[in-house]
């Protein structure tokens, strides 16, 4: 056994990580393939590909694929240019987050899908709604999670701008910001995650495009197998977008692991 | 007290009382404190751990504010930071976001000094400091030595009317400590800028000061203010001279019965 807190070595890390997902698959095969489970329940790693082929090929399936995309990342930059610019005032001056937290912290609890009904009852069914869902579901959280990052800034080094002679502006622009940019790429980065959850749900109600409506769609043909491979398909873009995330915060901020 | 003659800062009656936390009985910090600083002059403040020297500094420096009395540099009152009382920190306060060049080009480019004459500063500064070749590190690949001598090149790149050190070489181990003493001494004795070095180790206290004011434990005020004559430039082996160790035995017995008693209040 391993001693706690012990690092594992780079060739046994990418081993592993990767043996945890052709176990998972494998299990998966066992179950259907060897009949265990009913094929019009869940289809088997096989048919989810030949679907997804087809899906591709024959339903145009990657304009849905960009539909979802853009909506996503539409509705989450509309979330973070108010955002962050407000998470950092309230992060800075007190007065500022005595005046927004309490209902930022109120509404950040409120279920973005839950305003799915209404908002196509304000905005209908079109693009705007569907962005509106992604951007009430990030926005509170960034806001709230950059402010607190700001908040905790080191005090000695808002001290030392200070003995330097930086003015409170000078302290905002060029301590508070540049020292939670990395801690603020990386909210960004874990929001982005969860807007793909609230752009799906957007997609089952009211849409004619993206990987939420297709998913529907196939849930009345009884079509597991693209099911399957739509949420497959999520989950290779979120770790995608992850990895590039990760990518561009390495590249931004060299400081931070020099 | 007016400020007289040749007196670059005066600690007028400076007091300090800390509120109680939860109802608790408020904390006396600093008692009446009066000292003055002549220009040019290098003074050390030394004191046990917890005797509020550090809390005189952050006043002088206006990072904190004083319960009573008042700070005048150059006669005019000290309110709030500035850039003509640089500081530095025990803790390593370089931005890390900030190479070694732009961190001893913060104040300077919050002055608006333009971008030619602010290169020709900082290159003046990081041969002081003999950082050459390091100019583009980031402070994270610099060992804390070479963090403090950024940080004292940063203050000094400022041109400030005083310069503050709040034990900062306290986290060093004793040879680069040595090395700092003597970076910083010389410094001095090319420049000749007015300083307020805090520190709780007496041979520091002697070897850079021109008057060492001793501190007594919490509440902290001044007990004694001990003028040193050794003859500049001084250099390493003065630490082992007759003057010095006379001088050292001095402070050491004014200095422990203080930790004796600051040992007892904690």
């Amino acid at each position: 056994m391993p001693r706690p807190l012990e690092p594992v070595g780079q060739t046994a890390k990418v081993t592993l990580g990767i043996s945890f997902f052709v176990l998972f698959v494998a299990a998966w095969a066992y179950a259907t393939l060897g009949g265990y489970v009913s094929k019009t329940f869940l289809a088997d790693p096989i048919t989810m590909l030949k679907d997804g082929w087809e899906l591709l090929t024959r339903f145009g399936f990657a304009y849905d694929i960009a539909m979802t995309i853009w909506r996503v990342v539409g509705g989450f930059i509309l979330a973070a240019i108010v955002a962050v610019p407000l998470g950092i005032l309230m992060g800075a001056y007190k007065p500022v987050e005595a005046f927004f937290e309490p209902f930022v912290s109120f509404a950040r609890y409120l279920p973005a899908s839950a305003f799915v009904p209404l908002l196509i009852l304000w905005a209908g069914i079109g693009e705007t709604q569907k962005l509106l869902v992604i951007f009430i579901g990030s926005v509170f959280q960034i806001v709230l999670m950059v402010a607190v990052a700001v908040g905790q800034t080191r005090r000695d080094l808002v001290e030392a701008a200070y003995t330097l002679g930086a003015s409170p502006q000078g302290v905002v622009r060029r301590v508070l910001v540049p020292a939670n940019a990395p801690e603020i790429a990386e909210t960004l980065r874990l929001v982005l995650g969860w807007a793909w959850t609230y752009v799906i749900v957007a997609e089952f109600i009211g849409s004619s495009s993206g990987i939420g409506h297709m998913i529907i769609e196939s849930q009345a043909l009884l079509a597991t197998g693209q099911i399957i491979f739509g949420i497959i398909v999520i989950g290779l873009i979120g770790l995608i977008s992850d990895f590039l995330f990760k990518w561009l915060n390495q590249r931004l901020f060299p400081w931070r692991l020099a | 007290m007016a400020a007289g003659l040749g007196e670059k800062l005066v600690i007028d009656g400076v007091s300090r009382v800390f509120s109680g936390v939860r109802g608790g009985a408020p904390t006396r910090a600093v008692e009446p404190v009066r000292l003055a600083v002549a220009e040019n002059d290098f003074i050390t403040i030394l004191g046990p751990s917890g005797c509020g020297k550090s809390t005189l500094l952050r006043i002088v420096a206006g990072l904190d504010r004083p319960s009573a009395g008042r700070v005048l540099l150059d006669g005019r009152p000290v309110t709030r930071p500035g850039p003509d009382r640089g500081m530095v920190f025990q803790s390593y306060t370089l931005f890390p976001w900030l190479t070694v060049t732009d961190n001893i080009a913060f104040g300077l480019r919050e002055k608006g000094v333009p971008a030619a004459q602010r290169r020709e500063i900082i290159a003046a500064y990081v041969e002081k400091v003999g950082l050459r070749g390091f100019e583009n590190h980031y402070p994270k690949q610099l060992s804390g030595g070479m963090q403090q001598r950024t940080a004292i090149a940063r203050a000094l790149a400022n041109d400030p009317e005083i310069l503050l050190l709040d034990e900062p070489f306290g986290a060093l181990d004793n040879q680069t400590r040595g090395l700092m003493q003597e970076l910083l001494l010389g410094i001095w004795e090319r420049e000749r800028k007015t300083v307020l070095f805090v520190t709780h180790d007496i041979e520091e206290a002697i070897f850079l000061a021109s008057r060492v004011v001793v501190m007594t434990a919490r509440p902290g005020r001044i007990k004694a203010e001990v003028p040193v004559d050794l003859p500049h430039p001084r250099d390493y082996r003065m630490k082992t001279s007759p003057q010095f160790s006379e001088l050292k035995a001095r402070l050491t017995e004014e200095i422990r019965a203080e930790a004796v008693l600051a040992a007892a209040a904690h």
